[in-house]
This record gives structure tokens, sequence and C-alpha cells, in this order.
């Protein structure tokens, strides 16, 4: 009997999607909220900031060039020792560092979900290559290679995107990779091919909209990576090129004038600091939301 | 008797387990030298305990595990050596119901997307007539209409059973194996979808391989019982003939371990003690000597040959001409 009013049960109730729970679960999470709401913020400043802001970053007040000044009415974070006004130059860096720091882990998760997938789809020897591949990308010691690139050439923006993106795709391969070779054995996907579905549609349209929830984590505690990486690239003097303002060179340039001029240091440090943990909380919010342990 | 719908002929599934550059692993045998056929219009039964090979051996028919060797012929057309380009046109004819319905469906595709995917993958139909289909297939299997949109989470396990049935239906399938399609379901639910599978079967002339080890529900359901035992086949009747009428040991105990409904009745019953032992190393001679009450020296030595011991009726047991299985 309840078999059969069972359908009548259902048609009255609302279908509740898979994304509305997830959000409904991501609510809870009160860090990661907080961490959504700072990232949100965060994102308006950067994207308003340079709109409103009377300076342009590059804009060169010549009265106090010289030597970094202190807060004023004019200058809320003060100058730099060339006279640049410190908040148009931290907004405008924020722009630059966000920016390269998605952009970058956006190809990060396109690469390692790629790598991964197939590695984890089809085993055998091309799980071997890329596997082995990967190992090797990933036992590359970052900033040693770092160094010696920036001893050749000086990168244009979309190549430090592209050079971020390769360094940081590994993680997200690896995980994709399990969870693919997890997934191809359930029954859905062997009802599929039953049906007849080729490789494509089996990995695209069966097993990838249930291996989202992992990947979405990957690619969210990617960006943090991403744009620590940037900065640490900047820091070093291989990222984006002064004078456009990136929170790692700016931090850079102001490492010298830290015992005068702390102020200068302080604000990109705080911003990097907070921007990645912000990232890492959302990270962790959705990792509870769309991985529930039912 | 005409023709069958699927022959198989000494069919054998063999995996190479741990199998690395210093080893060359062991060879697990899971279907080893199984052959029978399945009629038009017949429902042929498979049991066995877990880990008789049944399972794989209903996959290896499809091709979802390949098989080792041996030959598989649907419609008189050989399946293990079909091209992939082929093997396609196959799949709309042979269709499989799995075990578990809450594994079995994609939980990110509505029911009207799952079933509509069939229909697509065999460009049945326009885009239109495809959503009409999926609302005929519903009704088929005894589901509203209107349950298309919905996701797999809202339905009960039996529900689920139902749209899988209906996704196996899609494409028209003449054969169908169902592997234990009724197991994982509540006692009342499983009536249901029996009941629904014999009306298929009867409105849509379908020949189905029905594997599982409920033996009351085979007795239900099937024409004809083979029965398993670490990728071999024991012994092979009718329905009827092989509950009355047992030849094999194996088949006795099967049978044996099945709950009688009045309690009062006292049986002489076969227990089998112990685990199937392991398929990557068989005993020698009959598989089933190391459990077998009736087992003597002789059973080490031969692998005993499937032989006929009344019509339709076939057995793999040296003994079984003086044994008396009767109850």
């Amino acid at each position: 009997m309840a078999e059969t009013t069972l359908p009548a049960a259902i048609a009255a109730t609302k279908p509740r999607s898979y994304w509305s729970r997830v959000v409904a679960r991501f609510l809870k999470h009160r860090l990661a909220v907080i961490g959504l709401c700072f990232l949100t913020v965060m994102g308006l400043i950067v994207i308003i900031g340079p709109i409103v802001s009377p300076y342009d970053y590059d804009y060169q007040d010549f009265e106090l060039i010289g030597m970094p000044s202190e807060f004023s009415q004019s200058h809320w974070l003060g100058t730099d020792e060339l006279g640049r006004d410190a908040l148009t130059r931290l907004i405008h860096g924020g722009r630059v560092s966000l920016a390269v720091g998605l952009a970058g882990a956006v190809i990060a998760t396109l690469l390692g979900t790629l790598i991964g997938a197939l590695s984890g789809f089809y085993r055998g020897w091309v799980d071997a290559v890329l596997m082995r591949f990967t190992d090797v990308v990933m036992s590359i010691p970052t900033l040693p290679l770092v160094l010696l690139l920036s001893g050749l050439f000086r990168p244009s923006p979309p190549l430090l995107v592209a050079i971020v993106g390769i360094l940081i795709w590994m993680g997200t391969a690896r995980l994709v990779r399990s969870q693919f070779l997890a997934l191809r054995e359930r029954e859905f996907v062997e009802a599929a091919r039953a049906l007849g579905a080729g490789g494509a549609r089996l990995m695209f349209r069966h097993i990838l909209p249930n291996a989202i929830g992992p990947i979405t984590v990957a690619a969210t505690l990617a960006v943090g990576s991403a744009i620590m990486l940037e900065s640490a690239l900047s820091f070093l003097g291989f990222g984006i090129q002064p004078p456009v303002p990136t929170w790692g060179n700016l931090l850079n340039s102001a490492s010298a004038w830290l015992a005068v001029a702390p102020w200068l240091a302080i604000p990109p440090g705080l911003c990097i600091l907070c921007t990645v943990l912000a990232v890492n909380f959302v990270g962790d919010g959705l990792r509870d939301a769309m991985e529930p342990r039912e | 008797m005409a023709e069958p719908l699927v022959s198989i002929a000494d069919l054998k599934v063999h995996f190479t387990v741990g199998r690395t550059m210093f080893s060359p692993g062991t060879v697990v045998r899971a279907v080893d030298g199984v052959s029978f056929d399945v009629g038009r219009g017949e429902v042929l039964g498979l049991v066995g305990e877990s880990g008789s090979g049944k399972t794989t051996l209903g996959r290896s028919i499809l091709r979802l595990v390949e098989p080792t060797s041996g030959s598989v012929r649907f419609e008189g057309e050989e399946v293990t050596t079909l091209p992939p380009s082929r093997l396609k046109r196959l799949r709309s004819r042979m269709q499989i119901i799995f075990q578990d319905p809450y594994a079995s469906l994609n939980p990110r595709m509505s029911v009207g997307q799952t079933l509509s995917e069939a229909l697509e993958l065999h460009a049945i139909g326009t885009r239109a007539d495809r959503a009409e289909r999926v609302g005929d297939l519903l009704e088929q299997v005894g589901l509203p209409r209107a349950v298309a949109q919905r996701f797999p989470h809202e339905f009960s396990g039996g529900q689920r059973q139902r749209i899988g049935i209906a996704r196996a239906l899609a494409v028209n399938p003449g054969f169908i194996v169902a592997d234990e399609p009724v197991s994982a379901l509540d006692v009342s639910i499983q009536a249901q979808i029996i009941n629904l599978l014999q009306d298929l079967r009867q409105e849509l002339g379908l020949s189905i391989l029905f594997i599982g080890h409920d033996l009351s529900v085979i007795e239900f359901l099937c024409d004809r019982v083979v029965v398993l035992y670490l990728g071999r086949i024991m012994e092979t009747a009718t329905a009827a003939d092989l509950y009355a009428n047992p030849r094999h040991p194996y088949t006795r105990a099967l049978l044996d371990a099945a709950p009688v409904p009045d309690p009062r009745k006292r049986r002489e019953r076969i227990t089998l003690k112990g685990d199937l032992p392991s398929p990557s190393a068989p005993p020698s001679g009959c598989v089933f000597r190391t459990r077998c009450p009736f087992a003597i020296a002789a059973c080490a030595e031969t692998v005993p040959p499937l032989e006929t011991v009344g019509a339709r009726h076939q057995v793999a047991c040296i003994r079984a001409g003086e044994l008396d299985l009767t109850e």
C-alpha cells in the first residue's frame, strides 16, 4: 500500500534540489559565512575603489617624495617613498592579486580536473603516465624554479597567471583521479555503459557532476594557494612588475622601510593573511556543505 | 526446440589480481566454463551463494565485464568479439537491472533525464516524442507520469527499482539480465517488483536471466534454474523438477537453507559448513567436494561433467546416480 501512496506524497512536496540543501548547510557554518562576507566586501572594494579614489596608482605627490610619509587627511594610509598614495596602491594591488589568484585557480582546476579525470577513468597506462608526470611536476621545488626563471625573463600578467596555474594543479588532479576511480565503479555508471554511453558522456555527464563537491572545495582552496603564490612571486621580484602594484610587490618595496615606516608593510600583509584565511574558511564551509557525512 | 535467444558456451571470466612488475599475480576464476541457453520468452534463474560468480556471469553476457574465453551468441550473433561500433546496437537489445536501486540511479539526474538519455543514445524518437515515451515508461512500471521531474533521492527503494526497470525497458530490449533486483528491498516491496517483472514479461514477451539467491522467488518466477557454485554449473533443471527432485548435494543444501513457512515441519537437512573456497585456488576435481557431506576420494580426482539425468535436467556429480536427495 505504502508503495502506491508514496508518489502522491512526493507530488505534494516541493522538490528540494541538491543546491538548496548545500546552501542551507553552508549558512550554518559561521566562519565560512564570515569569510564569504569578508571576500565579498574585499571584492567590492577592489572593483569600486580605484574608480572613486582621487589618485591614480602611479600618481606622485611631489611634495612627499623621498621618504614614506605617515597617515594624513589626504593620504589615509600615508604615502610611499615616491609620494604615491598607499591606500590607492593597496586597493589597486588587491585588484591585481585577486584577479591573478582567481585566474590561476581556474587554470589549475581545469588542468587538474582534466588530468585527474583521464587518469581515473581510463586507468592502466594512461593513469601511470599522467600520475608519474604529476609526481614529477610536484617534486619540482617552486621557489628555486621561479628564481631561475626570474633571471631569464619578466612575465606578462597572462603568462604569470599560467605559471601560477601550472604550479598548483597537482593536488586537484590527484583528488579528481581518486573521485573518478571510485565513481566509475558505481552502478549508475555501469547502467549508462550498458545503454551504450561512450567515454566522454560517462566522464562528463555521469561521473563529473557527482564529483563537483570535492572539485569546488579544491578550487576554492586553490584560490588561496594562487594568491599566496602570486604574492610570493611578486615579493621575490618575479611577479607583476612595478609600477603596477600587487600585494606581494607592495610588501617587497615596503620591506626596505620596515624600520622607519612599518605602516607601509602592515596593510598589504594583513590583506594577504585575511584573504587567504577567508578563502580557506569558505573552502571548509563548502566541504561540510557539499560532502555531508550522512 | 526453437533456436535459443541467448546461447552461452564454455564461458570463462578470469581476473588477474595483484600483478606487479615483480609478481605475475594470481588468477581468480570467477566464471569457469559455463554453458547454457536462454529460450525466447523464457525466464532462467541463476542461483548460488555470494561469490559463486553469478553477477560476473550476468555482466559478461552484456560485456560489461570482458569474458576471457568462450562464446556468447545473441540471436545467433557472436557477442564476445563484436567491435565497439557494433556493440552499441546490441545494447538496445540486451539490458540489465541492478541489485541496489540506491546506487544504480545517477543522483544528479532527474528521472526524466535518466530515461530520456537511454532514448537519446539510441536515437529513438524526436525530443517531443521522448518526453511522451518517458511518461509511458513510468506508467508502464506503475509510477505517475509527473515524477519525471523528480530526483532519485525523493523516492523509496521500491520506486527507484521501478525507475531502474523503466530505464532497462526504454530501449525495447528482448533480453534482460536482472541482477538480484529484489534482494535489497523490503519483503513487502519485493512481491510488488516481482509481480511487475512477471507482468512485463507476459506483456512484452521478454526473456530474462534472473540472478538471485532467494529460492522461493526463483521458483515463482523462473521456468528453468541453473545452480552455480564457484563459477561452475552444478545442476540445471526446470524449476518444478529442481525443487521436487534435486540431484546435486549443493542444490539440496540450498533448498534446505531456505526457510519453510511451517515451523512444525521437521526436516532432515544438509547444512553447509565453512565458506566458499577461494576462486583463485579452487579444489581439485569437484569444486564442491570440500563442503559436500557425500564426498568420497574419487571426487578429488576428476571434474564431474554435466550429465543428463532426465528431461532438461543435468547434474555435475559423480554420485548423482546413487544418492537419493528427495525429502
